[in-house]
């Protein structure tokens, strides 16, 4: 049951992504942006935690859910070290995830060339 | 004075020059296409064993000319200059190509046009009596023209509907000033025609008001009509070009909708390869013209035909700043006799 709900979860957030891509003149790396600021400011609203305890990783591993970890680390590093808090706290709850994606990033680049499409 | 000039934007050849052997090579994907049975060489594998697409694109332009000199059974020696241009920042397909010949060289950039715009310059220093033989050459390479036009091909991003698939290959054309034909009779040299579409995924809009301007002017200045023509063929309109062509001519009053074509909607099967509006870059309208529409001719199947390639002559920077996209189209009259 929980599998199916962070299916359901992830899979809305990529229908959303695809019919903006499909209807607009915005190109993915539009997108991108305007997905990571909206889970930035839903994150930071309070609209986004119930999402991410219903749909789990389906909610947490788009980009909104990257938006939305930055916002939850800015705010707990504010409630705990101040307004340098704010500032160190987006970047401390997220450093994993990005340290990560540059690891796995460069060994796959490493690893495999582009080919053209078919 | 100005003696071989037609009406506003077009040559009439005293003397008209005579193409007198191409050469094609295209990638494997055109290779499947309708037209596979044109192409003098289909490549298995589009990096040709280059270490990058861009070397690969000077490489099968280069085969391409050699290929052409030698099916004109000509050597370099005879040949007085090379006209070519590709897609790529300063030209360097076509660069790197001349390199490789000590033949004299002009670089053009008239993107997609760039075919017709070498043909109608190639006819014009013959004609003048600058030259004997002269080779006429345009390449393009999808991967290539993806990376310096939309994005890198490692961030596999989704393609837009309008959107065309460049065309990976090459042609060249050597045009003398003696021999039996086909002949090139005319030429329209094109005007800019911006109106004012700025999305880069949608060139076919972008340049068929651009074909239109040509194919009118082309008409009142040699006074031919649609019906002097076996086939009309424009260069890389796709299949949204090509509709806009034949609804903006309807209007004019001429009714195209059953001898004019567009390069770019022939040279992918578009149901069963999911090209979305077909084809496009220099190497479009020079494969189907120096395979297809040339042996068609050579065979006598068509008698006259006119082709116009198109091209979109924006870059990526000025279209970020908010710029449109100028269109421009070069058309050549290519006839089976003098005229």
């Amino acid at each position: 049951m929980e599998y199916i709900r962070v299916f359901i979860v992830g899979g809305l957030i990529c229908v959303v992504g695809q019919v903006i891509l499909d209807n607009t003149k915005l190109t993915p790396a539009h997108i991108l942006v305007s997905f990571l600021t909206a889970g930035v400011i839903l994150g930071g609203i309070g609209i986004y935690e119930p999402v991410v305890k219903y749909g789990g990783a389906g909610a947490t591993v788009p980009i909104v859910g990257f938006g939305y970890a930055l916002a939850k680390g800015a705010i707990e590093g504010a409630k705990t070290n101040g307004i340098i808090g704010a500032f160190t706290g987006g970047l401390q709850a997220t450093a994993g995830g990005v340290a990560a994606a540059i690891l796995f990033g460069y060994i796959m680049a490493l690893i495999f060339n582009p080919k053209t499409k078919n | 004075m100005a003696v071989k000039k037609l009406g506003s934007q077009t040559v009439k050849f005293q003397n008209p020059p005579s193409i007198r052997s191409t050469y094609t090579i295209v990638g494997p994907k055109e290779g499947e296409g309708p037209l596979k049975q044109y192409f003098d060489l289909i490549l298995e594998e589009d990096k040709w064993g280059q270490e990058s697409y861009e070397k690969s694109e000077a490489k099968i332009q280069e085969e391409a000319i050699k290929g052409a000199i030698s099916n004109g059974k000509l050597t370099n020696k005879d040949i007085d200059y090379i006209l070519s241009g590709d897609l790529l920042n300063q030209i360097i397909s076509s660069t790197y190509t001349a390199r490789q010949f000590s033949i004299p060289y002009y670089g053009l950039y008239g993107a997609c046009s760039t075919m017709t715009e070498s043909l109608s310059l190639g006819a014009m220093l013959i004609d003048g009596g600058f030259a004997e033989h002269i080779v006429c050459a345009t390449s393009s390479h999808f991967s290539s023209a993806e990376r310096q036009f939309r994005f890198p091909l490692e961030y596999g991003s989704q393609r837009n509907f309008a959107a065309q698939w460049t065309v990976t290959g090459a042609g060249a054309t050597i045009l003398s000033s003696q021999g039996s034909g086909p002949y090139i009779t005319y030429a329209t040299t094109g005007k800019i025609v911006d109106m004012g579409i700025k999305d880069p995924s949608n060139m076919g809009g972008a340049m068929a008001p651009a074909a239109v301007d040509t194919l009118l002017t082309h008409f009142k200045d040699t006074g031919y009509s649609p019906s002097d023509y076996d086939y009309i063929f424009s260069g890389d309109l796709g299949k949204v070009g090509k509709a806009i062509v034949i609804d903006l001519m309807l209007n004019e009053g001429y009714d195209l909708s059953n001898k004019y074509t567009d390069c770019g909607v022939e040279i992918f099967d578009n149901d069963n390869q999911d090209t979305h509006a077909g084809g496009s870059g220099c190497g479009c309208a020079a494969a189907v013209f120096n395979g297809y529409i040339y042996k068609e001719i050579k065979k006598g199947n068509f008698g006259r035909i006119l082709l116009m390639a198109t091209g979109a002559l924006h870059s990526t920077i000025i279209n970020q700043q908010g710029e449109s996209i100028p269109g421009i189209a070069h058309a050549v009259t290519i006839d089976l006799n003098k005229g």
